[in-house]
C-alpha cells in the first residue's frame, strides 16, 4: 500500500520565491501597436519575470503639429483644429479654445451660449467617460459593459448631431458662442434621454463597477498617493481618485458652474477601481448640472446664441492662460498674441500627456498581468498626448 | 484663505529677500519676471513658503521672442492649499537658450521642458532625461521656433509624369 502524503507548512516555508527559478532582465515593447493601448502608445518595459522592473512612455507616434498649425492659420480657423486633439471631448476642446481667444479679445458669450456651452460640456463629460468604461472593462476581459455603455453614449451623439451634424468632431462652440441655438425639439428629446442615462449608469455600475472579479482585478494596484499626483501635476479623475479635490471648475470658475449645485467627486483610495468609481459618480454629477441647465434654458427665448466679434479678429498684444476641466482634467491653453490676425503661439497643455507622465513612477513594481490594468485606468487618448 | 494680488506680491518680496524680480499684473494674474540665474532658487521658496505654497505646477510653456532675440518660459503656477495663482516668467538669450531646470522642484515639469527642448531647442540644465519627446530622436532642428524652415517635398512633375505614362511602375 502506499504511503499517504500530507503537506505541511514547512514545505511551503521551504520553498522560497525568486531561487528555485533563477530569471533575468528582459526589454519588451509594449505598442505601439497593441490593442489595449488605445491607441498609438508604445511602452518600453523591462521586466524580471512577472514584474515590471522600469517602464518608459515613448509617444509622439500621432504627432500632428497642432501648436505649428495654430501659429499659420487666422484665428476663426483654429477652433477646428481643436476637434482633433482630444477626439472623444471635442466640444470641451472647442470651448477651451473659444474660451481662450474671448479672453484675448476681452468679450463675453451671450448669457444662452454660455448655458448651452454647459450644457454641451457636460453631455460630452458623460459621453467620454462612457467610452472610458466600455474600453476598460473591455481591457479587463469583460466584454458585455462594453455594448451597454456604447448604447447610452449613442443617445448623446444623436443629440449632438441634432445640434450641429456631426457625431465626432462637432465645431459647435466658436469664438463668441455657439454656432446655432438649439434646434426645434432638443429639450424634448434631452429630456427624454436623461432618465435612461439614470438607469443606463446604474445598470453598468450593477455589471462592471460593482462586479467582484472587476473589483478583485483592479483593488489596490497603480496606487498613486496625493502627494506624487500634485507634485506630478496630475488633474481630472486621477488626481480626484487621489484623495485631492482639485477640479477646475470649483478652483478656476468659468462659465456658470458656481450658479448650479454640484459636489466635486473625491475618493481616497488612490487605486485603479477608485478612478473608475470617479468616473462613474462623476457622469451622475454632470447629468445634475444638465437638468438645471435644461430648467434655465426652457425659460430662455430663442435667438442670440453668438456676441458680435470683430472680423477679422485681430486681439491686442498680450498671452492669457485659460483652462477648462474636460473629461480627462485640466486642459489649459496658454496662446500669445502679437496683434496679428494669427496666434503668435499657443501651446496645449493636454490632461492625457500630464497624466501620462506618471506612468514611469507608477508602473515599476508592478506585475505584467496589471500593466494594462493601471494603464487602462489613466484614460488616455492619444490625440492629445501627441497633439 | 487665497492671497490677493497684492498680499502675494508683498509676501514673495518679503520671502525672496535680495532676488531682483519685477511685478507685473497680466490676464492670468500676477506676473513674476526673474532672471534665468534665479529661477530655481525662486521656485523653491514659492514651493516651500507656507504661505505661498505653490505645490502645483498647471502648465510650462515656451515662447520664442524671434525679433526681440530671446526666448521665454513661462511657469503658471497654484497653490492646492490656499488656492492662489502665479505667473513666472523667465527670458534668456535666443542664440543661447539655456536655464535651469525645475523637474526636481515639480515633477510636472519633466516632460514640459523635453516638449519645450524638442519644439524650441531651450535646454533645461540639469533635467534628468532632457530628450526630443514629440518629434522621433534623429529629427533635425525645432519647428517653433520663427525662423524654422521646412523643406517640403517638391511636388516631381517629371516624374509624376513618367508614372502616368507607364514608364515607371
Amino acid at each position: 500500500m502506499s504511503k499517504l502524503y500530507h503537506s505541511s507548512q514547512s514545505d511551503v516555508d521551504s520553498v522560497r520565491p525568486g531561487e528555485a527559478i533563477k530569471t533575468d532582465k528582459l526589454v519588451v515593447n509594449m505598442g505601439p501597436q497593441h490593442p489595449s493601448t488605445h491607441g498609438v502608445l508604445r511602452v518600453i518595459l523591462t521586466v524580471d519575470g512577472e514584474w515590471v522592473v522600469a517602464a518608459e512612455p515613448e509617444v509622439g507616434y500621432l504627432h500632428r503639429g497642432f501648436e505649428k498649425l495654430a501659429e499659420m492659420r487666422a484665428y476663426e480657423q483654429t477652433i477646428f483644429l481643436s476637434d482633433r486633439w482630444d477626439y472623444l471631448s471635442s466640444m470641451s476642446n472647442n470651448l477651451a479654445m473659444s474660451l481662450a481667444i474671448e479672453t484675448l479679445l476681452e468679450i463675453q458669450a451671450p448669457e444662452k451660449a454660455q448655458w448651452i456651452r454647459m450644457l454641451v460640456a457636460e453631455l460630452q463629460r458623460i459621453a467620454s467617460h462612457l467610452v472610458f468604461i466600455a474600453a476598460y472593462g473591455l481591457d479587463m476581459g469583460a466584454m458585455t459593459p462594453f455594448f451597454y455603455c456604447f448604447r447610452e453614449r449613442e443617445k448623446i451623439v444623436w443629440l449632438f448631431e441634432m445640434l450641429c451634424g456631426a457625431r465626432l468632431t462637432y465645431h459647435y462652440v466658436r469664438i463668441g458662442g455657439v454656432a446655432a441655438d438649439l434646434p426645434e425639439g432638443f429639450i424634448e428629446a434631452l429630456e427624454a434621454t436623461i432618465p435612461q442615462l439614470k438607469r443606463g449608469f446604474d445598470e453598468i455600475d450593477e455589471l462592471l463597477l460593482y462586479n467582484p472579479i472587476f473589483i478583485e482585478r483592479t483593488r489596490g494596484i497603480g496606487i498613486i498617493d496625493p502627494q506624487l499626483a500634485v507634485n506630478y501635476g496630475l488633474s481630472g479623475p486621477m488626481i480626484r481618485a487621489s484623495g485631492i479635490p482639485y477640479d477646475v471648475r470649483r478652483c478656476h470658475p468659468y462659465l456658470f458652474y458656481d450658479a448650479v449645485e454640484w459636489d466635486v467627486v473625491v475618493h481616497d483610495a488612490c487605486d485603479c477601481w477608485a478612478r473608475v468609481w470617479v468616473r462613474s459618480q462623476e457622469m451622475r454629477q454632470s447629468l445634475r448640472i444638465v437638468e438645471q441647465v435644461v430648467e434655465r434654458l426652457k425659460g430662455m427665448p430663442s435667438g442670440n446664441v453668438s456676441a458680435k466679434v470683430p472680423k477679422p479678429i485681430r486681439p491686442k498684444k498680450g498671452d492669457c492662460y485659460v483652462a477648462i476641466e474636460s473629461p480627462r482634467g485640466e486642459l489649459g491653453i496658454y496662446i500669445v498674441s502679437d496683434g496679428s490676425q494669427k496666434p503668435y503661439r499657443v501651446k496645449i497643455r493636454g490632461p492625457s500627456f500630464v497624466n501620462l507622465s506618471i506612468a514611469q513612477r507608477v508602473l515599476p513594481g508592478a506585475k505584467i498581468a496589471d500593466l494594462v490594468a493601471i494603464l487602462g485606468s489613466f484614460d488616455l487618448v492619444m490625440g492629445e498626448v501627441d497633439r | 484663505m487665497p492671497l490677493s494680488a497684492d498680499q502675494l506680491e508683498e509676501r514673495i518680496r518679503g520671502v525672496a529677500k535680495g532676488l531682483p524680480l519685477s511685478f507685473g499684473f497680466g490676464k492670468s494674474g500676477l506676473e513674476v519676471r526673474v532672471d534665468k540665474d534665479y529661477v530655481v532658487e525662486l521656485c523653491k521658496l514659492l514651493r516651500d513658503d507656507t504661505e505661498l505654497q505653490f505645490d502645483y505646477l498647471r502648465c510650462l510653456s515656451a515662447i520664442d521672442w524671434f525679433e526681440e532675440g530671446q526666448m521665454e518660459v513661462v511657469y503658471h503656477l497654484y497653490s492646492m492649499k490656499h488656492g492662489h495663482s502665479l505667473v513666472v516668467k523667465v527670458r534668456v538669450k535666443r542664440d543661447d537658450p539655456r536655464l535651469p531646470s525645475v523637474s526636481s522642484i515639480w515633477a510636472a515639469a519633466n516632460w514640459h521642458e523635453r516638449e519645450a527642448y524638442d519644439l524650441l531647442g531651450i535646454i533645461f540644465e540639469g533635467h534628468p532625461d532632457l530628450r526630443r519627446i514629440l518629434l522621433p530622436q534623429d529629427w533635425t532642428g525645432h519647428p517653433l521656433r520663427k525662423d524654422y524652415s521646412y523643406n517640403p517635398v517638391e511636388f516631381d512633375e517629371e516624374y509624376a509624369g513618367k508614372v502616368r505614362r507607364g514608364e515607371i511602375t
